[in-house]
C-alpha cells in the first residue's frame, strides 16, 4: 500500500512503483484527447511549494494538476526572506493552516520535504530535494523505458555524470533496481559519492566499460559551477571523456535509448545530434512527465477525504 | 560560581566512594565541613551534621567539563551563564570551561572579566573561561595570552573555527608555553570539510547531503600533533570523532608529545545512522561518524588515549534547528544527559566505574590545572551522588538549559545524578531540582 507522502523512491516497493506507472498509462491517454481535462480532483487544492527555482518541473506539476481540475497554487517563498530567518517548519505550519489537499515541495537542501511532511496534515510530494531524491523524475523515466522497451526487468541502465550532486541519479538507482534492472554509474572519480555500492550499483570510471551492452543510457545535467576546476578540470575535458556522442554510443547495444532529465547542456553531456534525434527519447520523457505527475496527484492528493487528516490518509510514506 | 554559605557540616553516608585521584573505590562516608572535605572513611559519625543518604549510590568528585558553550555574552536567547551553570549542576558538572565564540568573542580581558562576573552572580557551577587563541577567532593574530590568563582564562582555543594557517598555529603553540596553558584545537580542515554537514560515507550518499570526510579531522590532528611536538607546547584535541585521530594521538603520546584529548558523549554513543531522518538536533561538528569510528573512540577512552569526556554543550534555539539541514547550526546540549549516556560503557563492561569517573573529574581538572576533581581530605567539596541504575525519561523542556536541541529528547535513560554539591553547598538534588 502506498504511503501518505511521496518523499522518495527508496520508500516505495516494486508494487507501488508498478501501480503508479500503470495509473500513468491511463493519464497518457487523457493527454491525447482533444479536451485534456477530467474532473477527478475538482475542489481539491494542490500547492506547489518551490523554495528552489524551477520552470520545467513546476510547469509539469501545474499542468498535471489542471488536467485533473485541481486548483493549483504556486507558493514560492523568496529565497532572500527565507534565508537564515524563517524556519521551514513555520512555513509548513502556515501552509497547513490553509488546508491544502497536497503540497508539492522542491528545495535545494536534502531532507526538507521529509521534515515538512512531519508537520503537515496534507500529503507531501517531493519535487526534488538537494542531492537526495526526485521521485517523479525517476518514475517518468521508468515509464519511458517501459514504453520503449516493453519491460524494465533484466535491462542494463547506465547513468553518466555528476552522481554526487544528483537527486535524479539516486531516485533512478532506486527505481530501476526495484524494477529488476542492472544499474551502472559512470563518472569522473570526484563525482562518484562515497560508498555508492551500498545502493546496489557498480561505479565505473571507464565510460566504455559502463556502456558495454547497455540498453538504456542516461546522461545527467552538469551544473556549470561544478565545472572549471571544481570537480572536473573543464567543460572541454568533461565533454571529451564523458560527453555522449554517436561514436561512444557504439559500445552500447544497437537498440540503446538515450535519456536526459533536461535541460541539456548541448555539446557537454550530449552531442547536438544526440540531443535532438533518435535514439534519444528526451521529449518522450517530458511528455510522460505530465502523465506521471497526474497519476501521482491522483493517487496521493485524491485520497485525503478530510483535509489535514493524517489518519484518513493512512500511514506515512 | 555564586557564593552561598555552606552548611556547617554535611555527611554523605553509606555510598560507594569513587575517588580516582587516590584510587579509592570502596564503601565509605564523606564528611564535609564548610567548603571543604574534612574526612573520608568508614562509619563516620557526627552529632549535628546534615545527613545525605548515599546508600546504593556512587559518591564521586563533581564532574569537570572542558568544553561548553554558554552563549553569554551575545546569544542569551540560546543560553546564558546562569542557565548553563544550572543545567551543568543538574548533570553533575561542578566546574565548566566555556568556549570563546561569544559575541563579542572572548579575546579580551574585559570579556573574560565579564564572564567571571556573570558566573559569580548567577552560576551554581564554577565557570572557567577559555579565551580565544586568535583575535576575533580569525586565525590571524594571537590574543594577549598573559593578560587573559591574569583575568582568569584557563586555556586558549578558536573552537568552532579551525586555525587553518599552520604558521599561526605554530606561533600560538609556541607562545602558549609562556603562560603554560593548553591550546585546544578544533581539528577540522575547512577545505576538506568543504561545506559537508554529515559524515562522508554511505549515509551522506543516501541522504544526499554534503559529506564531511573523516580525513578532514585526521589531517588537522596530525598537523597539530607535529606542531606540538615541534614547539613542545601542550596541545589539547577537542571532541575527537574518528579512528584515525585516536590512533594518531596514541602514537604521538607514545613518542612523548604533550597531548591530551577529549571525546564527547554523542561520539561515544551515536553514529551517522542517527541522521537518516534528517533530525537537525543530531547535527553536530565534527559530525556523528561511522560505527567503526564510534568503537575506536570508546576504545580510546577506555585505554586512556582520550583523557576526558567533555560535553561540547552547544545550545541552539528551536527556530534555528528548524532551518534546513545545511543552514541549521551544528551542536547539541549535553550536560543533563552526559552521565547516563557514558554509563553505557560501564554497563557494557568496557570501562570500570572508577576509570569512567576519572575521565569526568581529575583528568579534565589536570588538563586545565584546576583545583577540582578529587575527594581528598582538605579538597574543595565539589561532590556528586549518582544512582547509576536509576531509570528516567528525558524531556529537555523540563531541563535547565534554555535550549532543547538534544538527540536524546524523549529517550529513556539509565543513570542519574541525585545530588550535586559545590564548595559544600547543595546546589541540585533530583527531588527538588536546582536549588540556587
Amino acid at each position: 500500500m502506498i504511503g501518505r507522502d511521496l518523499l522518495g523512491i527508496e520508500d516505495l516497493d516494486r508494487e507501488d512503483i508498478v501501480r503508479i506507472l500503470d495509473t500513468a498509462e491511463h493519464m497518457v491517454e487523457i493527454g491525447e484527447r482533444e479536451v485534456k481535462k477530467v474532473p477527478t480532483l475538482r475542489g481539491r487544492t494542490v500547492v506547489n511549494l518551490f523554495f528552489e527555482a524551477s520552470t520545467r518541473t513546476r510547469a509539469s506539476f501545474e499542468i498535471a494538476g489542471k488536467r485533473l481540475s485541481a486548483d493549483v497554487i504556486n507558493f514560492t517563498p523568496s529565497a532572500s526572506s527565507l534565508k537564515k530567518s524563517e524556519s521551514i517548519l513555520d512555513t509548513a505550519r502556515t501552509l497547513d493552516a490553509m488546508d491544502p489537499d497536497a503540497v508539492v515541495v522542491r528545495h535545494s537542501v536534502a531532507g526538507v520535504p521529509r521534515r515538512i511532511a512531519d508537520v503537515l496534515g496534507a500529503p507531501v510530494i517531493n519535487a526534488g530535494d538537494g542531492a537526495h531524491e526526485h521521485p517523479t523524475q525517476a518514475l517518468l523515466d521508468a515509464l519511458t523505458v517501459r514504453q520503449q522497451k516493453g519491460r524494465v526487468e533484466g535491462l542494463t541502465v547506465t547513468i553518466i555524470g555528476d552522481i554526487l550532486h544528483s537527486r535524479v541519479a539516486r531516485s533512478n538507482i532506486y527505481a530501476f533496481r526495484k524494477l529488476g534492472a542492472e544499474v551502472r554509474l559512470a563518472a569522473p572519480p570526484p563525482m562518484i559519492p562515497a560508498g555508492v555500492e551500498c545502493l546496489g550499483v557498480k561505479a565505473y570510471t571507464s565510460l566504455r566499460e559502463a556502456l558495454d551492452g547497455a540498453d538504456v543510457v542516461m546522461a545527467l545535467r552538469i551544473q556549470n559551477e561544478r565545472l572549471g576546476g571544481a570537480y572536473v578540470p573543464s567543460i572541454r575535458e568533461y565533454s571529451a571523456t564523458f560527453g555522449l556522442d554517436r561514436a561512444k554510443l557504439d559500445f552500447a547495444k544497437d537498440d540503446v535509448i538515450v535519456m536526459h532529465p533536461g535541460p541539456v547542456n548541448r555539446g557537454v553531456e550530449l552531442s547536438h545530434d544526440l540531443a535532438d534525434h533518435r535514439p534519444s527519447v528526451i521529449l518522450d520523457q517530458v511528455r510522460n512527465g505530465v502523465a506521471l505527475r497526474m497519476a501521482v496527484l491522483y493517487l496521493f492528493a485524491g485520497r485525503a477525504t478530510t483535509p489535514g487528516s493524517r489518519e484518513v490518509a493512512g500511514g506515512a510514506g | 560560581m555564586m557564593s552561598a554559605d555552606p552548611e556547617n557540616e554535611i555527611l554523605l553516608r553509606g555510598g560507594r566512594v569513587l575517588d580516582p585521584a587516590s584510587g579509592l573505590d570502596a564503601p565509605a562516608d564523606v564528611s564535609i565541613e564548610g567548603a571543604r572535605i574534612s574526612r573520608v572513611g568508614p562509619n563516620l559519625t557526627s552529632a549535628d551534621a546534615r545527613i545525605i543518604d548515599a546508600s546504593g549510590c556512587w559518591v564521586a568528585p563533581g564532574f569537570v567539563d572542558l568544553h561548553t558553550h554558554l552563549r553569554e555574552p551575545g546569544q542569551e536567547y540560546k543560553e546564558d551563564i546562569r542557565t548553563g551553570g544550572r543545567s551543568a549542576v543538574a548533570g553533575g558538572f561542578t566546574s565548566i570551561a566555556c568556549m570563546a565564540n561569544t559575541q563579542p568573542v572572548n579575546d579580551d580581558p574585559a570579556t573574560t572579566d565579564f564572564i567571571l562576573d556573570r558566573a559569580r552572580q548567577g552560576s551554581p557551577a564554577r565557570v572557567y573561561p577559555v579565551a580565544a587563541a586568535t583575535r576575533g577567532l580569525e586565525g590571524k593574530v594571537m590574543t594577549e595570552m598573559s593578560a587573559l590568563m591574569a583575568a582568569g582564562a584557563v586555556a586558549f582555543s578558536d573552537d568552532g573555527r579551525t586555525i587553518m594557517d599552520s604558521g599561526v598555529m605554530r606561533l600560538v603553540l609556541e607562545y602558549s608555553r609562556l603562560v603554560e596553558a593548553p591550546v585546544m584545537t578544533h581539528a577540522e580542515d575547512r577545505r576538506l570539510v568543504a561545506g559537508g554537514v554529515v559524515n562522508e560515507g554511505e549515509v551522506s550518499t543516501r541522504l544526499g547531503l554534503p559529506g564531511n570526510p573523516a580525513i578532514a579531522e585526521v589531517t588537522l590532528v596530525e598537523r597539530d600533533l607535529m606542531l606540538a611536538e615541534f614547539t613542545g607546547a601542550h596541545l589539547h584535541v577537542a571532541h575527537v570523532s574518528t579512528r584515525g585521530a585516536v590512533e594518531r594521538i596514541r602514537a604521538a603520546r607514545d613518542r612523548g608529545v604533550h597531548v591530551t584529548a577529549e571525546v564527547a558523549p554523542h561520539h561515544l554513543a551515536l553514529t551517522d545512522e542517527r541522521l537518516l531522518d534528517y533530525d537537525t538536533n543530531a547535527k553536530v561538528a565534527p559530525p556523528l561518524r561511522s560505527e567503526d569510528d564510534r568503537i575506536a573512540c570508546r576504545a580510546g577512552l577506555a585505554d586512556g588515549t582520550l583523557d576526558a569526556i567533555a560535553t561540547d554543550h552547544a545550545p541552539h534555539a528551536q527556530h534555528e534547528k528548524e532551518l534546513d539541514f545545511v543552514e541549521a547550526p551544528p551542536g547539541m546540549i549535553g550536560f543533563e544527559t552526559a552521565l547516563a549516556v557514558v554509563l553505557d560503557m560501564v554497563r557494557e563492561g568496557e570501562i570500570s566505574p572508577l576509570e569512567l569517573i576519572r575521565r569526568l573529574t581529575i583528568n579534565p581538572a589536570r588538563i586545565l590545572r584546576l583545583e577540582a576533581g578529587c575527594l581528598a581530605e582538605g579538597s574543595l567539596a565539589d561532590v556528586v551522588v549518582i544512582d547509576p541504575s536509576r531509570k528516567w525519561h528525558y524531556d529537555p523542556a523540563k531541563g535547565y538549559s534554555k535550549s532543547q536541541n538534544s538527540p536524546w529528547a524523549g529517550s529513556d535513560l539509565e543513570g542519574r545524578v541525585l545530588h550535586t554539591l559545590v564548595g559544600g553547598v547543595p546546589v541540585f538534588d533530583a527531588e527538588r531540582g536546582v536549588l540556587i
